[in-house]
């Protein structure tokens, strides 16, 4: 019996350090997948705007390699010689093949692939930032509209619809806003279909519900009377929202707007059909650009060597980045509500 | 009727009004969406889609494979993840159990596609290709944390009587666990387990480079896995109509799963309290 017992316990105890084990994990997977790429661009990473642009780099020979050289264009099919050549893995050897004497023969051309991060964390920040502009003021104005305004009889199939519209899948989102909701933000603003500003939208549409919800959840929990006697002291309904329900459930309400902006920050789906996966730094709002899931989305499949370091890299800042704000919204506003 | 009193009513009067109005706005989305869904989806439906695959223009072996990662994903998530909630609510006191809550929910929230990232790094990268097992897995990663807090909620509503009553009787505790209070919260588990299940069947980016997709109908795990999502995001950006009309199809499939799913878990709900 008390075996059963110890063991039934320790089951329960691996599965819930279980949890622990996968996010350490992931944190340690992704920082060695990425490891190559951290050390080859470093923090540069960061604000390098080029993603897969070949560069080249003219490298001086020191004089044994130009003698080394001049012996192997002499006698070109000399194949030992390969080996004094200390580049010969990446560099193209200039004058190989060339017969003529006019061969620059003191440098080597090293070409090289650079990755850096810049365009998509910049696409994140800024489509999240939109998505937020969006959401913010209607979903307070739902959340107030279903705690305060709303008769009984809307209360529940309200506070349904908007629960069924958070359960809708995102790339549901995508679709409907590229064919749908992108023509029409278009007409009204120009530019691009494809666009920050169409992404950032139908990003805000889909966390609308999610921040609704929570929002809702924090206002209703103002104690009756606190509101009553408010309105007993002859205030309107604003001004009990404003200066009684506000400051009360302000902690939850902050932490709502946090959680549903680290959801933002790391949402695919309804982004890569928007956005227009363009490798530029948007010059306007309705320019396209791309932000880090859908770098990831679009390049995973196929990616090989730097690509897919400096790939695990972006997964990495992501992951960081919203790990630090969903914990922000967890630890310090959200804590008491459980 | 003086004027700050006036000023006072009007501000009242615009600010509720905006705020109905928002109201109005979300629901205007939600019905956009759904008769978009529906007008593009029922065009495109044909009973010829259930019983072709992908590869003939229908989408049984995507519905198919869907339905079996989304199926793994709660056989092996949803053991682990009660087991977790349990601890956490019955036997888990102070910092520990505090700091694993925490974990879970950052968890729950976290990109899907980076969870997709981890379980390449894991799961394909080292075997070479990717597979409907390594889909399962970064489904059911997505599903444990949303179990974890369901459990742990609702065994937070079992009345600390039936504890003490089952204890009283010389249970031990895993006994009183297993057959009182997991039997007292039996209905609100299953809505959790069920609205889990939906959650991650509507799931694309974790399943994008773990199971990618197939034409073909396959049973094999171990291969390249058929999945409706996956398949949706390519067909909707391929440039021809038939492709768009079955991506349509498809996406109207997904949503009536997911939001029927949705419904009965809150009518079970509804009926229970």
């Amino acid at each position: 019996m008390l075996n059963k017992e110890f063991i039934f316990k320790k089951v329960a105890f691996s599965s819930a350090t279980l949890i622990l084990i996968v996010l350490t994990s992931i944190f340690i997977m992704l920082f060695i997948s990425a490891k190559p790429a951290i050390e080859k661009y470093g923090l540069h990473f960061l604000v390098d705007s080029n993603w897969n642009k070949t560069i080249e780099t003219k490298i001086p020979l020191t004089q044994a390699q130009i003698l080394a050289k001049k012996t192997k264009t002499q006698s070109s099919d000399n194949s030992d010689m390969n080996d004094d050549n200390l580049f010969a893995d990446d560099t193209l050897v200039l004058g190989d093949d060339a017969s003529g004497d006019n061969v620059d023969v003191s440098t080597n051309i090293k070409t090289d692939t650079i990755f850096g991060g810049y365009v998509p964390i910049v696409g994140t920040i800024l489509s999240t930032l939109i998505a937020m502009a969006f959401s913010i003021p209607i979903a307070m104005g739902i959340a107030v509209f279903l705690a305060e305004i709303a008769p009984d009889f809307l209360i529940k199939p309200v506070g349904m619809a908007i629960e069924l519209l958070a359960a809708i899948p995102s790339i549901i989102y995508g679709m409907w806003g590229l064919f749908y909701f992108a023509p029409i933000v278009q007409n009204i603003f120009g530019g691009s279909q494809m666009s920050l500003l169409t992404a950032g939208l139908v990003l805000g549409i889909m966390i609308l519900p999610f921040m609704a919800a929570i929002t809702r959840d924090a206002m209703n929990t103002t104690p009756d009377v606190l509101k009553e006697s408010a309105y007993a002291m002859g205030a309107t309904k604003f001004e009990v929202v404003k200066d009684i329900i506000f400051p009360y459930a302000k902690v939850g309400i902050i932490g709502s707007v946090i959680l549903s902006l680290g959801r933002a920050l790391g949402e695919t789906m309804a982004v890569a059909f928007l956005i227009g996966s363009v490798f530029k730094v948007p010059g306007s709002l309705t320019s396209p650009t791309i932000s880090i899931p859908v770098v990831l989305a679009n390049n995973f499949g196929e990616a090989s060597g730097d690509m897919m370091s400096s790939l695990f890299y972006l997964a990495f800042v992501l992951f960081v980045f919203s790990f630090i704000i969903i914990g922000s919204a967890k630890f310090y506003f959200l804590r008491g509500r459980r | 009727m003086n004027s700050t009193e006036r000023r006072r009513l009007l501000t009242n009067k615009i600010i509720l009004g905006l705020s109905t109005i928002s109201a109005l706005l979300g629901l205007v989305f939600l019905f956009w969406i759904l008769i978009t869904l529906f007008l593009k989806g029922v065009s495109a439906l044909d009973f010829s889609l259930f019983t072709k695959d992908l590869v003939d223009g229908g989408l049984r072996n995507l519905i198919f494979g869907q339905f079996v990662m989304a199926l793994m994903a709660t056989i092996i998530g949803v053991p682990l993840g009660m087991l977790a909630g349990i601890y956490l609510r019955e036997y888990g006191n102070g910092k520990y159990a505090n700091i694993i809550r925490d974990l879970s929910d950052i968890m729950m929230s976290a990109p899907s596609i980076v969870i997709g990232a981890f379980v390449f790094a894991v799961f394909v990268a080292p075997s070479g290709g990717i597979n409907g097992w390594a889909g399962s897995i970064a489904l059911a990663i997505m599903l444990i944390p949303i179990v974890v807090s369901t459990t742990d909620n609702m065994l937070s509503l079992v009345p600390k009587e039936l504890r003490e009553a089952g204890i009283a009787l010389g249970g031990s505790k895993h006994k009183v666990i297993l057959q009182i209070i997991l039997k007292a919260a039996k209905v609100g588990l299953m809505t959790g387990i069920l609205l889990a299940f939906a959650r991650v069947i509507g799931e694309t980016a974790p399943l994008l480079f773990t199971s990618g997709t197939n034409s073909f109908w396959s049973t094999n795990l171990g291969n390249a896995f058929p999945s409706l999502t996956v398949s949706i995001y390519d067909l909707a950006n391929f440039p021809t109509d038939k492709a768009r009309n079955l991506a349509w199809a498809a996406s109207f499939l997904l949503t009536v799963i997911v939001l029927v799913i949705n419904l009965i878990g809150r009518f079970i709900i509804r009926d229970k309290g």
